[in-house]
């Protein structure tokens, strides 16, 4: 490195073509490989396939410890089986009644979620002042800083009694409570992304549409949500996703009974909510019953798997149209 | 004339009333927060500012019972995870930035990247149970907590890192690179210390969470009645450290408050108040010290 020869470094002028771009320079010992800086880069790449380990790991494992109870369950039985009941003699393992407990409280935290989150974002990206989203975009994250036991917690001792005053025949634990809380929760996960989503929007669709007369309201409804639609369809994904994968909300306050029914006034048994029934100890371990966790695992990995694939090619494609 | 001067009352009543609604919308999340602490407060004051709370363990008579193991516990389960993650999670992001071809496995591992961020916790908790506990018959100690949380939150810290990372103006890397620096010298003394305010944030956003996750701890059996504390990891004979307490059992508060929870009686629905209040002052104060940090952060730099 200490001689560098004076014509070398006057020849290499921008703009001229390096000479004898072939063959390798003097300085720039080409022929001597770094291996230092090879194996950090291997290291490197070891940790982020890490990440592609846990995958195998996880769809090795469910299909592993599921094939066991698949041995014992017919697939058929546990697909269309409208009574659950681990414990029964004989154990009687039919999926329905665990996928409507899941199916209701998702479409319920869905229905509170997703028509406020959306209002939210359009508010805060569209209307807020500055310093009112510098102040209530952070506070706002605080909703999904709060661990979900407590929201569970919530839901049981408040929510389940306010809204046993509107349903007066409802019992207290039950999924509508269950599910508003956990709608409350996905609130800021919807209406974040969706914000971010409608601020990458270019200022120009919008003074086209004020040159056209609309105001602010038509001009987010009729111009900026449709641009934005595939940033707010990945937005909406996720807080569908983490909907059906929320596990302690719905197993303290949701009743924990599995029950064939699409009313949200009626106790139920969510998947999740059934593998921490489990797992609290109510069956022995390496039974029949205690190898259907893994199977109902499997479904819950295999439905958000698809939710969550879709949303990353939404989410892509609005962070490159734009 | 005087139709279109109607018109334009019309639209920007219009707007007023979706300005009103809007708010109102936004309002309901901090409701929502504020009905739920002050709930919370009402339920669990009488032993918050209890000192005995803190120092006692678990017990089935309510006047008894405290926190002292689960607070430990969850403090020792941050700790580990937060060293397998950062590590891990850095190094991945960094790769992922800095390093990778763009092709195929890239691809596949950015995607995956994405669905393990979606992935249900309770899903990891199965992956724990079945692996570690079955597969290599470890026991349910704080090292199998701290993995399965640290494997939770390593999308979250990849993210962040990635983001950190993007932030870093292309010049920097350039004139790193035309003052001989190697690759890994531009990442070690410029790109990692420039972006370790954002990989900050993001980790304390992630320990947050990792310290009200009760799900996966749940699956991997950690639900039990722990009235002792793990060995000390310091101690006055050489090797003056001992690494016993990984291999310990352990409760966290989560679990401590959701356990409380199901129990039918009126003084632990007060006691798992109380934990919840401490978990909460926990969580959010970590989301405080985040917050801020992303501020100054985003004040001070001007690349």
């Amino acid at each position: 490195m200490t001689s560098v020869p004076a014509a070398e470094s006057t020849q290499s002028v921008p703009g001229t073509p390096m000479p004898g771009a072939g063959q390798s320079l003097p300085l720039f010992g080409s022929g001597r490989p770094r291996w230092g800086e090879r194996a950090i880069e291997w290291l490197l790449f070891l940790a982020a396939f890490v990440s592609v380990v846990v995958t195998i790991g996880i769809v090795a494992i469910l299909l592993w410890e599921s094939s066991t109870f698949f041995r014992g369950v017919p697939l058929l039985e546990f697909f269309t089986g409208r009574v659950w009941a681990p414990t029964f003699e004989p154990p009687r393992f039919g999926i329905l009644p665990l996928l409507c407990g899941t199916l209701v409280t998702t479409g319920v935290a869905l229905l509170v979620a997703l028509p406020i989150g959306s209002i939210v974002a359009v508010y805060m990206s569209e209307y807020a002042p500055f310093a009112v989203r510098e102040f209530l975009k952070p506070t706002l994250e605080l909703l999904s800083a709060i661990p979900t036991v407590v929201y569970g917690y919530f839901a049981l001792v408040f929510v389940g009694p306010m809204l046993q005053r509107v349903f007066a025949d409802m019992p207290g634990a039950n999924m509508l409570s269950a599910g508003v809380v956990m709608g409350l929760m996905i609130i800021p996960y919807v209406s974040s992304l969706s914000e971010d989503a409608m601020r990458s929007v270019p200022m120009l669709l919008r003074e086209g549409a004020y040159a056209l007369g609309a105001n602010r309201m038509i001009t987010a409804f009729k111009v900026v949500y449709p641009a934005a639609l595939s940033g707010i369809g990945s937005a909406y994904i996720l807080g569908i996703s983490r909907a059906i994968g929320e596990t302690m909300i719905v197993a303290i306050a949701a009743g924990g009974q599995p029950n064939f029914t699409l009313d949200p006034r009626q106790p139920g048994l969510t998947i999740t909510a059934y593998i921490v029934q489990v797992s609290m100890g109510d069956l022995p371990r390496g039974s029949v019953g205690y190898q259907s966790i893994f199977a109902a695992g499997l479904l819950l990995f295999v439905c958000t798997l698809g939710f969550n694939i879709v949303g990353y090619f939404l989410r892509k494609r609005f962070r490159e149209s734009y | 004339m005087k139709a279109i001067a109607e018109l334009i009352a019309r639209r920007k009543r219009q707007d007023r009333w979706f300005a009103l609604l809007g708010l109102a919308c936004t309002l309901i999340g901090l409701v929502t927060l504020v009905v739920l602490l002050a709930g919370l407060i009402r339920d669990g004051h009488h032993r918050l500012f209890d000192p005995t709370f803190y120092s006692s363990f678990p017990s089935a008579r309510a006047v008894r019972a405290g926190i002292l193991s689960p607070l430990v516990g969850s403090l020792l389960l941050a700790f580990v995870t937060i060293l397998m993650a950062v590590p891990l999670g850095v190094a991945a992001g960094v790769y992922l930035e800095e390093y990778a071809p763009r092709n195929a496995w890239t691809t596949l591992i950015e995607i995956n990247i994405a669905n393990l961020a979606g992935v249900p916790s309770i899903i990891f908790g199965l992956l724990a149970l079945g692996a570690l506990i079955y597969g290599l018959h470890m026991e349910r100690s704080l090292l199998v907590g701290g993995i399965t949380l640290a494997l939770l939150i390593l999308p979250i810290v990849i993210v962040t890192t990635r983001e950190a990372l993007r932030a870093i103006p292309q010049g920097i890397r350039e004139a790193a690179y035309a003052l001989g620096a190697t690759k890994w010298q531009v990442v070690w003394h410029h790109l990692i210390p420039y972006s370790l305010g954002g990989i900050a944030t993001g980790t304390i956003i992630a320990m947050s969470r990792a310290l009200g996750e009760s799900a996966p701890l749940m699956t991997i059996g950690a639900l039990t009645f722990i009235t002792f504390l793990p060995p000390a990891p310091l101690q006055k004979q050489p090797p003056f450290v001992n690494f016993q307490w990984l291999n310990s059992e352990f409760t966290a508060m989560p679990i401590q408050m959701f356990n409380w929870i199901s129990r039918p009686q009126a003084q632990f629905s007060e006691l798992a108040a109380t934990a919840g209040v401490v978990l909460i002052l926990m969580t959010l104060s970590l989301n405080a010290v985040a917050i801020v940090l992303r501020y100054r952060l985003r004040k001070r730099i001007k690349w």
